[in-house]
């Protein structure tokens, strides 16, 4: 008999691998169903020392260069729980992200739009006892690509979580509420809803701060603790 | 309106790919490299002079064990390269312990933790060391592996698969490989290149596709 799990399984939030309205899916995406192991230790323990492999933290995005990066400057905080709604203390959360204007510092974006010399577009913090994260940043702007015709991607920051296991591991991306790029995108609309929602930032009065910075919600959910084994 | 802090909407957040713009955030200098402090895992030919920020991986202890390079290719179902992908390993050192919080000393030696992006050819390349046997399930003992995460362009959330050695011992009563169909066994299984050199490829569908775990 196999032993429980310690981690729970992807809930029905989860994408697919194989989503045809994103095209690249469609040679990236294994073709046989993926086969179903318990979770040994080598799943259900993880990289400890994050600030000790990847550096210190790099929390204000728009602090790394000589002068202030063009945009809106914003706040981007909130929790890493479980799925209980315990706090992932000790966790890195790595970000990255386009412009104002959406253009990525990457050599290979070759969008037409500005390139600012005072904006990197990266950061990585580690979450606190509360599992409380923050960064200071300026807000992206949308940006063209190539899926389809005429298809800009929302408003978005990129987010990298190690958490406690390699079960664990999340990349997501952050969305800012009421943009009207959401329904047609088919990075986010891979996420069913209602769970797509949960993409979704609030835009926060208490975290905005006055004369300085508009403040968004973003709490980030990991699997949580795997089903309590039945008594034999 | 429902979002992100909505208690009817609580649950795991949903995965999203990492898009191809991930190089100047996430694979830093000497992240590929477990056991010592090249460059190895960054790709800075695709980032603006000014703009490189990534960590450069200090000096380590020495680790003991075998020391071992990987390499190989991710390539998608037409055969063609993966340019943009980039691969995690974990791993627990050559005595079969993972760094935990049970044990911290281990971690600033041997972080068990790489990462590596690919390049032009899909080609990815780790430095680390052998892994020792660790428990499996019941009173099993697993065959020494890697755990490994794929990510990249147009892979929407990671894939998960293991890498094993061929010459490695308890291979056949292996509890997690014996899961698998024996004829795509092969694809987890590394072919010794060289003396300490070792070939994996990540086939992302098609034929011989890789076999990859619901975890
Ligand atoms: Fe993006």
């Amino acid at each position: 008999m196999a032993e429980p799990d310690a981690y729970a399984r992807e809930d029905a939030g989860q994408p697919p691998s194989l989503h045809p309205p994103y095209k690249s899916t469609s040679l990236r995406s294994p073709s046989r169903p993926l086969v179903r192991i318990p979770q040994t230790l080598t799943e259900t323990t993880g990289p400890r020392d994050a600030a000790g492999l990847m550096g210190p933290a790099m929390a204000d995005l728009t602090a790394h260069h000589a002068g202030v990066p063009q945009g809106q400057r914003i706040i981007v905080a909130g929790r890493v729980l479980d799925e209980r709604g315990r706090p992932a203390a000790n966790t890195l959360v790595e970000i990255w992200q386009a412009n104002a204007a959406g253009r990525y510092i990457h050599a290979k974006d070759q969008w037409d739009a500005p390139i600012d010399p005072n904006f990197t577009g990266m950061g990585r913090v580690i979450t606190d006892a509360e599992g409380r994260y923050q960064f200071v940043t300026v807000r992206p702007g949308a940006y063209p690509w190539g899926n389809h015709d005429n298809a800009w991607r929302p408003s978005h920051i990129h987010l990298s979580l190690l958490g406690p296991a390699f079960a664990t591991r999340l990349v997501t991306q952050m969305y800012f509420p009421d943009d009207p790029l959401i329904p047609l995108d088919p990075i986010a609309c891979a996420v069913p809803q209602p769970f797509r929602d949960r993409l979704v930032a609030r835009f926060d009065l208490d975290t905005t701060r006055p004369s300085w910075a508009l403040g968004y919600l973003f709490d980030l959910v990991l699997r949580g603790p795997g089903a309590t084994p039945m008594e034999a | 309106m429902a979002d992100n802090q909505s208690p009817e909407r609580f649950g795991q957040t949903p995965w999203q790919t990492v898009g191809p713009f991930f190089h100047y955030a996430l694979p830093w200098k000497g992240g590929a490299d477990l056991v010592g402090t090249s460059d190895l895992g960054a790709r800075p030919d695709l980032i603006p002079s000014g703009h490189d920020l990534l960590h450069v991986a200090g000096p380590r202890g020495p680790v003991a064990g075998d020391i071992i390079e990987i390499t190989g290719r991710v390539t998608d179902g037409a055969g063609e390269a993966v340019p943009d992908a980039l691969v995690e390993i974990w791993q627990a050192d050559s005595a079969g312990r993972y760094p935990s919080e049970a044990d911290p000393s281990l971690a600033p030696a041997f972080p068990g933790f790489g990462r590596a992006a690919t390049d032009e050819d899909g080609t990815f390349r780790f430095r680390t060391i052998r892994p020792g046997r660790v428990p499996g399930p019941g009173n099993s003992l697993q065959a020494s592996h890697i755990a490994v995460g794929v990510l990249g362009r147009g892979l929407i959330k990671r894939l998960v698969t293991r890498l094993y050695f061929e010459d490695g011992e308890g291979l056949e009563d292996d509890p997690i490989l014996g899961l698998v169909p024996a004829a795509r066994r092969a694809t987890l299984v590394a072919r010794r290149a060289g003396d300490a050199l070792w070939r994996f490829d990540i086939r992302l569908r098609g034929e011989h596709e890789t076999v990859f775990f619901d975890i």
